[in-house]
């Protein structure tokens, strides 16, 4: 006797599953489906080449009603169903049909997550899921006007390329700040991004969405941060949630999805469930590769064979948009026991990377060239020991076997008039000829006298090869010290390529000057995000993570984890009111040292992170801002007493100090910066050893750079004599501008003043008015996005979760 | 031991990280910039520096206070340093983040 088969729902697992079932057991069960969506099977992942046009529906159908009537099977297209009554083992759609069962296969699938904020049910606000969303898509892209995605994932980004196709001007926007970071690292994002931007589409990261707003209609998007984009039609593709509320409902043991054995049996012996609705193993999937084997499964098991099992295996993910070539892999997080091996060809646009763990493959993400794919997810699978091939295994499949290049032999090879830069159209022969008419040893001269390499630095690996060559072991290139072992470069190069490339992100400049981490580490960090701050300052976007801790909490860490904090007092000037404020807040918050600094102000030490807001919040509140007594940038400007109280006082040196300070607040450096005006020869406020300092004269005033007074020991030098208060003031910014454009990360004024030389930067600040101006011009600009009080902003709420545990667990409470 | 609920991996800044206390002991939750959690104690194996204060990068946490760098696999410290902390274990359920904590290390429910 036949035995009555029932699915819910017609997606690709269930399609999948029949035909398994239709080989194995024909004739063996007598199969009726309720589908939610008034159609066939259809081929759900090819739905953006409809959107873009690339395929008509009639393509992706999988089972046309032929393929029904064929197999005797029922479909009942448009009925949802809306209960399952376990106890006489029939279901109910929501047209009234009831069907009763033997076996009951719950195939749901998912839903899309709808983000809850306000105006999400506004017309004009579609999800991403079936056929009914591309026409909806498809209507509106016939006005040709803006769309918003919200969700950069691989969904997202689908909907979006497909919509650009079809004439919208689309934005992206994704809450994380790196595009399908489930499935990229950092570096093959950020090259993602760029193709997309390339091709029209606007990528906004780390937006958080707030409401959708409109009237009566889509009109736009706002985001937390007020931002409000305008848009006709906005496509939501934030994720799925497997869609198990109907098993729930029938009292089938359901977690995240509905809990299925490996033989993919529910709760109930009866009623199986399979696709993205099914959670085995503990796990979910929205994939189809794994979804066909839980197909597989269930059809054998239908069968009568319950052999198969399901295991987990990883599933490669590719964007399906024509032109874009991404592959990712398994597991590629960092690890101890993990090297990696990346490729990064910045010309060509590719990246790879291999994670290896006892030298096996585990995760592979690829970008741009993704021809081996196929062959590293082989080796992964098979756990190949790839030891032998290690060295050219990230060349891929075709450069097995043949004798490996050695580079080296590669540029022997080329022919005397072969081009070695392309920018300023040098030629080998050239470089070879000039090092050795001139005894060239350094890569700078060869620079200097050939122009090789010098303007977009990409041919510079080449010409230090035939450095190497024409020199042998005379040259030794290690002399440009790298900044990390993260990249050969040295923090000059890397500064010089940030501008000439306009590289405006961290993940940027790894990717375009080839970093051999995938993240970098604790020292480039840090420096990269300066650089990147000081040479973009309207249009980089300070990474928060990339910063010491002191500049992350605006305070500085002490050695048992508490922090100090001092507020600036401008020209260390302070009055009884601030004085009182303070002496409150040591009260309040039991701070158990005050302390006076080298700096002329007040320090209070042994505050507990959780209660910084509050203190910034007193200290605000009495006019205080942050002293960034922890910043690599400008601290103190020191004054004494000067003309206004002094015998010897020649000029105003404390209202100079504090014009200075007020100016200069808020600015990055590349090390701390420490100044002080003193108002005679006397100098009482110790000018002669900061790293630039003022010494007032009857006749003006003498400015001072490049002193030290810690590990080292330095008197200052002398800059040149101005005659009043403004130039001053316009001499030392430019000179602090110069340092900024030029230091290295952690290399403090007088460092930077004897590589460069003295006699320089007074030509360029003393004598070169226009380049004094310009520099002048750059800080000022820079400043009107740097003078924001770091305290405030924290009091008023950002970075919080700073401040505050993530959780307390354990006092008085039962595990789960 | 047991299970518990700590919150999810959104409350933890990409390439950061979050404290978690307990009583015996302050835990530090890592979230690298592959979205993968770590736990580990949050006292540097030098000199108790708080290891959640570092940056963090690849799979690793350098400390605030002297540098050192420490796994976030294996607590180890790498390099030419040598010491140790705790791991404790993270579950990752869809980004609801739960830690195993011995459970005769908690104050007894009332
Ligand atoms: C645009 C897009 C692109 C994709 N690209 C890829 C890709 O490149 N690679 C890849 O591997 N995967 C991709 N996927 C995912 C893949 O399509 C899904 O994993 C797969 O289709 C899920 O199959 P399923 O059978 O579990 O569920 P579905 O295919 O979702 O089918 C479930 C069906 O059940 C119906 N249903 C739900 N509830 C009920 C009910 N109560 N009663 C009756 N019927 C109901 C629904 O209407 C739906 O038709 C993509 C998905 C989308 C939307
Ligand atoms: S530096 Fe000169 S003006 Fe200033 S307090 Fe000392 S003696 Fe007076
Ligand atoms: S001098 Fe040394 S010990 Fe004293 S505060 Fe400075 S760094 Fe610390
Ligand atoms: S306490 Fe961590 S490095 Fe010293």
């Amino acid at each position: 006797m036949t035995e009555k088969l029932v699915i819910i729902g017609n997606g690709m697992a269930p399609g999948r599953m029949l035909e398994h079932l239709f080989e194995q057991a024909p004739g063996r069960y007598a199969v009726t489906i309720f589908n939610a969506e008034p159609r066939v099977n259809y081929d759900r992942i090819m739905l953006s080449p409809v959107l873009s046009g690339e395929k008509s529906y009639e393509q992706i159908v999988i089972h046309g009603d032929g393929w029904y009537i064929d197999h005797g099977i029922t479909l009942y297209k448009g009925h949802r169903i809306v209960a399952i009554d376990r106890g006489t083992k029939a279901v109910t759609s929501d047209h009234g049909v009831t069907e009763s069962y033997d076996k009951l296969v719950i195939a749901t699938g998912s839903v899309p997550f709808i983000i809850p904020v306000p105006g999400k049910d506004l017309p004009g606000v579609i999800t991403y899921r079936d056929l009914d969303d591309v026409q909806a898509m498809l209507l509106a892209a016939q006005s040709r006007e803006k769309a918003i995605v919200i969700g950069g994932g691989l969904l997202g980004l689908e909907a979006a390329a497909g919509l650009a196709l079809r004439g919208m001007d689309v934005t992206v926007l994704h809450v994380n700040s790196s595009l399908m970071e489930r499935q990229l690292d950092p570096a093959a994002g950020y090259l993602l991004q760029t193709e997309l931007q390339r091709r029209g589409i606007k990528v906004i990261c780390k937006a958080n969405t707030k409401a959708i707003i409109g009237n009566g209609r889509v009109e736009g998007v706002e985001l937390d941060n007020g931002t409000i984009i305008p848009a006709t039609l906005v496509v939501m593709a934030v994720g799925i949630r497997p869609s198990a509320g109907l098993a729930k409902d029938a009292g089938l043991a359901v977690n995240r999805g509905i809990v299925v054995d490996a033989g993919m049996q529910t709760s109930d012996g009866d009623i199986y469930s399979i696709g993205e609705c099914a959670e085995v193993g503990g796990m979910v999937y929205g994939l189809v590769a794994p979804l066909y084997e839980m197909a597989r499964i269930a059809a054998s098991h239908l069968a009568g064979d319950s052999k198969p099992a399901f295991v987990h295996s990883d599933t490669p993910t590719k964007l399906k948009v024509t032109g874009i070539d991404l592959y990712s892999l398994g597991d590629f997080a960092d690890g101890d026991d993990r090297q990696e091996i990346v490729l990064r060809d910045a010309t060509a646009g590719v990246y790879k990377r291999l994670v290896l763990k006892d030298n096996r493959i585990i995760g592979t993400v690829l970008y741009g060239e993704t021809a081996d794919g196929a062959w590293f997810n082989d080796l992964k699978k098979k756990a190949v020991d790839i030891s032998e091939m290690r060295d050219t295994l990230i060349f891929g499949q075709a450069y097995q076997g043949g004798a490996p290049l050695d580079p080296m032999a590669a540029v022997a090879a080329l022919p005397d008039d072969a081009e070695i830069c392309g920018c300023n159209g040098v030629c080998k022969g050239k470089i070879t000829s000039t090092i050795t008419a001139k005894g060239l040893t350094s890569l700078d001269e060869v620079r200097a006298h050939t122009k090789a390499s010098a303007s977009c630095g990409t041919c510079t690996g080449l010409v230090e090869q035939l450095m190497s060559l024409t020199l042998g072991d005379a040259y030794n290139p290690k002399a440009v010290s790298p900044m990390c072992p993260c990249t050969e470069l040295g923090h000059d190069d890397v500064r010089r390529l940030i501008k000439a490339k306009g590289l405006k992100t961290i993940p940027a400049v790894m990717q375009e000057l080839e970093w051999k981490t995938s993240c970098g580490c604790a020292k480039c960090r840090p420096a990269l995000n300066y650089y990147l701050v000081c040479d973009w300052p309207d249009e980089y976007a300070d990474d928060y993570q990339s910063r010491y801790i002191n500049e992350r909490v605006h305070a500085n860490i002490q050695k048992d984890g508490t922090y100090s904090v001092v507020p600036r007092m401008w020209g260390g000037v302070t009055n009884s009111q601030e004085l009182r404020a303070i002496a409150d807040v040591v009260d309040k918050f039991e701070i158990p040292m005050v302390k006076v600094t080298g700096g002329q102000r007040i320090d209070l030490l042994g505050i507990e992170k959780e209660d910084l807001p509050a203190v910034w919040a007193d200290l605000g509140k009495a006019g205080f801002i942050s002293g960034q007594a922890y910043a690599k940038g400008l601290r103190t400007v020191k004054t004494c007493v000067g003309s206004d109280w002094c015998r010897f006082g020649t000029q105003d040196s404390t209202g100079l100090g504090i014009r200075i300070e007020k100016f200069m607040w808020g600015s990055w450096t590349p090390a701390k910066l420490k100044l002080a005006v003193s108002g005679c020869p006397r100098n009482c406020a110790e000018a002669t050893c900061k790293d630039i300092g003022v010494i007032c004269v009857d006749s003006g005033f003498e400015i001072h750079f490049a002193g030290a007074a810690g590990l080292d020991i330095k008197g200052t030098e002398v800059l040149g004599l101005v005659k009043t208060e403004d130039e001053a003031l316009e001499h030392i910014v430019a000179l602090t501008q110069m340092y900024r454009e030029q230091g290295r990360y952690l290399e403090r004024i007088y460092k930077w003043a004897k590589r460069v030389g003295l006699d320089e930067i007074r030509r360029q600040i003393m004598t070169d008015t226009e380049k004094r101006q310009a520099y002048y011009e750059r800080f000022v600009f820079s400043q009107t996005f740097a003078q924001v009080d770091p305290w405030s902003e924290r009091v008023s709420g950002k970075d919080k979760h700073e401040f505050k545990p993530m959780a307390t667990v354990g006092f008085n409470q039962a595990a789960e | 031991m047991g299970w518990y609920p700590i919150g999810d991996i959104s409350d933890i800044p990409l390439r950061g990280a979050r404290c978690v206390k307990t009583p015996q002991m302050n835990i530090a939750i890592f979230r690298t910039g592959e979205n993968e959690v770590h736990a580990i104690e949050n006292r540097c194996p030098h000199k108790g520096g708080p290891l959640s204060e570092g940056i963090v990068h690849g799979n690793a946490v350098t400390c605030p206070l002297h540098n050192w760098v420490i796994s976030l696999e294996t607590g180890k410290a790498l390099g030419a340093d040598e010491g140790e902390v705790r791991v404790i274990p993270v579950r990752n359920e869809g980004g609801r983040l739960s830690i195993a904590l011995e459970n005769v290390m908690m104050v007894a429910a009332e």
